[in-house]
């Protein structure tokens, strides 16, 4: 499956707020649905996502059944020094995604 | 499952449409003039509209990585990938999804973009078909549309005709338990509102595409099937070439508007 989406600005002026993008593929099935034979379906959803600046935490979500299929999160946070963004998606049935991106701020 | 449900729901639309269609004189079965064509885009929200267009937020995107991957991956006997005889993508492909349904010398029909690349993975590779409506074969097909995003549909090839010709009256002809015709809704009446929603057009320029309500992204021959249910006629089987045909009519009658592959809708 794809790898997630992440779309952060290459280079930032320091101290100036950026907006952070990421989107995950995930079938994000509730727990509530049946099949046509009357069995329930699994709950398999993304139930967390966290992401780091050089190691410190700036947004964490915890995500419920109701989230629509392909979780697009959107945050902000303020360009404070070069380095990684980090993020990490864990879920039902061991699930777990990473992926990083870097930040330049001049 | 989820298709189900919503097929029972477009079913009771298609109710509320046929009692209504059904105190309306003949379908009239006018063509859109080229002036009043419009892709259904124009008719979404603001957010949807963004969705579509923000790469990083439209959800296809997740299918055109998806595709990329596989372009470069060798597979079948052959082992070979579609980058070994295409090379890059961005160059070879650019504008090919805009001239398909296209015609195959070699079988004398019309062929579909899907179509295309399961004789490629036969025939080439060596491989297995993909199949309809998974991951790989949409990744594929949504990668390859992505090339053409932009350009505009070039269906003139006098080829197609007998297939557009089919498509035309699969299009026009009433069928189903509800006595509809496709034209009914998207020629006669497009723009007017079945139970809340705006009836489009049905131009095939965003396929594969992403749709809200599917929660995933498909195929225009997944999108031919809703529409089959809702009438309550019986759909075709995947890859038939009734579907191939009806796309090749829908893509002559929306000859010159640009591509959205990969298109988000509600």
């Amino acid at each position: 499956m794809a790898r997630p989406l992440i779309n952060v600005p290459a280079t930032a002026k320091r101290g100036e707020v950026v907006a952070i993008r990421t989107l995950i593929s995930h079938p994000m099935e509730s727990g509530f649905r049946h099949t046509s034979t009357g069995e329930r379906i699994a709950r398999d959803i993304v139930t967390g996502f966290v992401a780091t600046y050089n190691g410190e935490e700036i947004f964490r979500a915890t995500l419920f059944p109701a989230i629509a299929a392909n979780p697009f999160i959107t945050f902000h946070t303020v360009a404070t020094e070069s380095g990684t963004i980090e993020f990490r998606w864990t879920g039902d049935n061991g699930y777990s995604a990473n992926e990083q991106a870097k930040i330049t701020v001049v | 499952m989820r298709e189900g449900v919503i097929s029972r729901r477009a079913a009771r639309l298609l109710l509320a449409a046929c009692i209504a269609l059904g105190a309306l004189p003949p379908s009239s079965q006018a063509e859109i003039p080229a002036a009043e064509r419009r892709s259904s885009y124009e008719l979404m929200s603001a957010e949807t509209k963004a969705m579509q267009d923000e790469d990083s937020a439209n959800p296809g995107m997740l299918w055109v990585l998806d595709g990329e991957a596989l372009w470069n991956r060798r597979a079948g006997e052959a082992d070979r990938s579609c980058a070994d005889c295409h090379d890059a993508a961005p160059q070879s492909m650019r504008g090919v999804a805009a001239r398909y349904p296209a015609f195959d010398e070699k079988r004398g029909t019309a062929v579909d973009l899907q179509g295309r690349i399961n004789l490629c993975r036969t025939e080439q590779q060596k491989a297995p078909p993909l199949a309809f409506e998974r991951q790989e074969l949409l990744a594929l097909t949504t990668y390859v549309g992505r090339q053409s995003r932009g350009l505009p549909i070039d269906a003139s090839d006098p080829r197609l005709d007998p297939a557009v010709e089919t498509g035309r009256e699969i299009f026009t002809r009433r069928q189903g338990q509800l006595n509809l015709a496709c034209a009914q809704c998207h020629d006669d009446n497009w723009g007017q509102k079945l139970a809340g929603i705006v009836m489009p057009q049905a131009h095939p320029t965003g396929y594969p595409l992403y749709r809200l309500e599917w929660q995933t992204l498909g195929s225009l021959q997944r999108r031919l099937r809703n529409c089959l249910i809702g009438m309550r006629a019986e759909p075709y089987g995947y890859g038939s070439a009734e579907y191939v045909a009806i796309e090749a009519f829908l893509m002559r009658r929306a000859h010159g508007m640009p591509i959205e592959t990969p298109a988000v809708r509600p």
